[in-house]
């Protein structure tokens, strides 16, 4: 067996994220850089300022949606390989939101796969999770403790339907990311064959046009602040900080819920203030994680960030060497 | 075990009283017998088993979970019947879910050793939902934020009965409430209540108005003292004795002593006490005898407890609550002076020349560390609930204060847009510099508008954030009013107050122009 020489030696993490050393780039800097690759358009994970940018089309035009001009941009399809100095880089679906890419990098016979955010679960929005077998395996761990297991996403749906029901005088203010959980809720209400207007706080307005104008048909979705009454038994969506708050006073007798993984927990919930919890995560949960680490066949997993400390210990229980990086400027709460 | 997983679960998250109602009388109309009566007795009294559920769960852990990541998760989660619930693996083991009658049934017959294997059974044909729901169920108080009260309530709604009815009953009645869901679902005739003491539905008093002043008589009402210690009822029947707190709880663990000497066949109401050679405790010596796990000798000796009876609802099995109240009393003098236990007296009926008379006695009350005054109309009946125009207290009149916000928080349902819990702070010296110490909170006393406008300050003014509470520049003089204060040397302060509210905002006062901690203190009521 050839001589490999140990990760670290090509693959740096540092301060600013991963540092691809025979590529010269990094992955999801932190802060500024000459040249970044950019593995979705969160934004603990897309940031303003680098030289030159490297993404899917999609995450490229949701960059530009959200912060302005790039710069020197270069759009890569999924599957693509493009070689970069020294290293082949390839992006595939990660399967968190549209856009989303796992980076693989190729170096001298070495593979490497960068998975940014990820899940396993089907999402209507997006491309879903390809799995490529590598030697390092760089994931996330937001989830990473057994008791979190997400349900399927259409019980949580019928949960909100059934809500709707019960309680037909009060307006259903649903908190999401307005990046991703916001379409893929819209999506999933219609597939439950819910067709009336999903009322949408404005700060959403921009992201849910450009899936729209990505194909992606999310059905009637008007502003609220456009409502011409107070949305009594309609379904609202707002980012979770406008929950039970000044904006949700224009509703009748607001009933507040939160679309979000975080859900699972009881005292995550009560401390939120929300009455109506759904499990809906664009992360894996604790079952998705180790599946997919065993699954790359990776003799190494580095994680970024999150819950690292169980999946380190838990890999470790699996004769897999794990690595805790614990990078910088991830928004573990961000879900 | 479906149905009640989904309640208990819905219930947690649901602040507003009618939609917890709505929830529970869905469940109680279609639920069967008896399931639905484990359920009420699980949010009631608790189940009529006892289930050592810590123990078992840690002899099930050490086979089922790694610890190491059983203990991080549980610093995760914070509660560990939850953390159990939701790592237990996935084992779609075979088997219908267990009813509640199962679980009761299964429990009473193994023995200790058959727990841990009967639990893991049952976790492992339940969803996350239902395993979390088993183990609130199992542990005997599921706090998901349902008094007993409002349970009986759902029950008396479901069916169309009224909740004192059920209260009534309830002390005669055994989970799982065969006879009681018998007669609601009329298939039989109202339990009998002979044999055991019940609660019977208490008659409350309305503040007295100025327009109730004005219209009375003095001729029509009897005036006693407004005693500061809890309302209880004495019910005691056929050698069993049972002292009933305001809302039906059976609070006669607490005080053997009563229990012990009260052995007669009469239902009494009255005010419990702490009375030391005649004279009357301040009610912070009575709370150290209330929810007390454990009773010490020196507790007893130390805090002697004292019931001051002023009604009587039956007496030797004769149901005296349609008579006047004259009558009442009457038979209670009566039997009083005949049985009169130890540890009782009765409350004395005022006797006052004039209306003016009766008021300046009133106006005294705050001087004689009394708490007001009762007025009772002498032919009314004793009627459950507080009915209009019978029985008026006459509170003394509050004490204010101008004491600056400090901190404000969001309320909960309607309320949860508004910062409307507020804590407020009075001045103090401390190393020769000036400094505001927290005094109080308060929720109440303001009308909508109001809110909205310390809402937009509080808004306006924050300094710093922790989580749900804001800090405010300490600039806003609100007017407190409050009935008493009373050393406490749980606070900071050194002082409590008792029923703190905002009486009126102070957007014109300067905050250097707030009371001090010293005047407060001023105020504290002698424990004598």
């Amino acid at each position: 067996m050839a001589f490999s020489p140990p990760f670290e030696s090509w693959l740096m993490p540092g301060p600013s994220g991963l540092h691809c050393v025979p590529g010269d780039f990094f992955i999801d800097p932190s802060g500024p850089v000459p040249r970044a690759v950019i593995t979705h358009g969160h934004s603990d994970h897309a940031r303003a300022g680098h030289g030159a940018v490297l993404a899917t089309a999609d995450t490229l035009a949701i960059m530009r949606l959200r912060l302005g001009a790039l710069g020197q941009a270069q759009a890569l399809g999924y599957g693509e390989a493009l070689k970069v100095k020294d290293v082949t880089v390839t992006l595939v679906p990660a399967g968190h939101i549209l856009g989303s890419a796992q980076v693989v990098i190729d170096y001298n016979g070495q593979r490497a796969v960068i998975s940014g955010d990820y899940k396993r679960h089907a999402d209507p929005t997006c491309e879903p999770f390809e799995l490529v077998p590598c030697d390092l395996f760089v994931t996330e761990a937001t989830f990473g403790l057994p008791v979190y297991r997400h349900e399927p996403d259409m019980a949580e749906v019928q949960k909100l339907l059934a809500s709707l029901r019960d309680f037909p005088e009060r307006t259903h203010q649903i908190g999401v990311y307005g990046l991703g959980k916001c379409q893929r809720l819209i999506k999933l209400i219609r597939q439950a064959g819910y067709e009336r207007p999903i009322w949408l706080h404005g700060a959403l307005r921009a992201m849910s046009d450009y899936y729209v104008s990505r194909g992606i048909d999310l059905g009637e979705v008007p502003n609220a602040m456009e409502a011409p009454g107070k949305l009594a038994g309609e379904i609202v969506l707002s980012p979770p900080s406008a929950l039970g708050d000044r904006w949700s006073r224009r509703f009748a007798d607001p009933l507040a819920g939160f679309a979000s993984g975080w859900m699972r927990i009881r005292g995550r919930v009560r401390r939120r203030g929300v009455e109506l919890p759904l499990i809906i995560s664009d992360h894996c949960d604790w079952p998705e994680l180790i599946r997919t680490v065993t699954e790359t066949g990776a003799r190494e997993v580095w994680v970024t960030h999150g819950r690292e400390e169980a999946l380190v210990h838990e890999l470790g229980k699996r004769q897999i060497t794990a690595r805790a990086l614990r990078l910088v400027g991830r928004e573990d709460d961000a879900e | 075990m479906k149905a009640f997983s989904q309640l208990l679960d819905r219930l947690t998250y649901t602040p507003a009283r009618n939609a917890k109602l709505m929830l529970m009388r869905n469940y109680f109309l279609a639920t069967p017998d008896p399931d639905r009566g484990f359920a009420l007795a699980a949010l009631t009294d608790g189940l009529p088993i006892a289930f050592p559920l810590r123990r078992v769960l840690s002899e099930i852990g050490e086979s089922r979970f790694d610890p190491e990541l059983f203990r991080m998760s549980r610093d995760d989660v914070g509660d560990t019947a939850e953390t159990v619930a939701l790592i237990w693996p996935v084992a779609q083991a075979e088997g219908d879910a267990p009813r509640l009658c199962d679980i009761v049934a299964d429990l009473s017959r193994a023995g200790r050793g058959g727990h841990a294997a009967i639990l893991t059974q049952w976790l492992d044909r339940l969803d996350a939902t239902g395993r979390w729901a088993l183990l609130k169920f199992l542990s005997g108080a599921p706090r998901v934020g349902v008094s007993a009260r409002l349970a009986k309530q759902a029950v008396a709604d479901a069916f169309g009965k009224n909740v004192d009815d059920i209260e009534e009953l309830w002390h005669g009645l055994e989970p799982p409430y065969a006879a009681l869901f018998d007669w609601l679902e009329q298939r039989t005739e109202r339990p009998s209540l002979a044999a055991t003491p019940i609660f019977r539905p208490l008659m409350l008093a309305h503040a007295l108005e100025e327009n109730d002043w004005q219209a009375m008589n003095l001729d029509d009402v009897a005036a006693e003292w407004k005693w500061d210690g809890i309302r209880i009822q004495v019910s005691a029947k056929g050698g069993t004795t049972r002292l009933f707190s305001r809302t039906g709880d059976d609070i006669g663990q607490s005080f053997p002593e009563l229990v012990d000497h009260f052995k007669f066949d009469a239902v009494l109401d009255g005010e419990l006490l702490v009375v030391r050679d005649g004279e009357v405790a301040p009610f912070s010596e009575l709370q150290q005898r209330l929810n007390r796990k454990t009773l010490t000798r020196a507790m007893l000796t130390k805090y002697p407890v004292h019931v001051r009876f002023y009604d009587a609802l039956e007496i030797d099995g004769e149901d005296l609550r349609a008579l006047p109240f004259t009558a009442r009393r009457e038979r209670l003098e009566a039997w009083h002076r005949e049985h009169g236990p130890a540890h009782s007296d009765l409350s004395e009926v005022l006797g006052f020349a004039s209306k003016e008379d009766l008021k300046a006695s009133w106006e005294a009350t705050r001087e004689q560390g009394i708490e007001g005054l009762m007025l009772k109309r002498k032919a009314s009946p004793y009627l459950a609930g507080r009915p209009k125009g019978h029985w008026y207290k006459w509170k003394r009149a509050a004490l204010t204060a101008d004491c600056v916000l400090l901190y404000a928080q969001k309320g909960a349902g309607k309320r949860s847009s508004f910062h409307s819990d507020y804590t407020f702070g009075a001045w103090t010296e401390k190393d020769g510099q000036k400094l505001l110490v927290p005094v109080g909170k308060a929720y109440s006393g303001f009308t909508d508008a109001e809110l909205a406008e310390i809402d937009r300050f509080v808004r306006q003014n924050t300094v710093e954030r922790f989580g749900p509470v804001r800090a405010v520049t300490p600039k806003l003089v609100l007017e407190i009013a409050f009935d008493a204060i009373q050393e406490s040397k749980r606070h900071k302060s050194g002082i409590a107050m008792r029923f703190p509210r905002v009486s009126r905002i102070r957007w014109d006062k300067p905050a250097e122009e707030a009371d001090t901690l010293e005047t407060l203190k001023a105020l504290i009521t002698s424990a004598s």
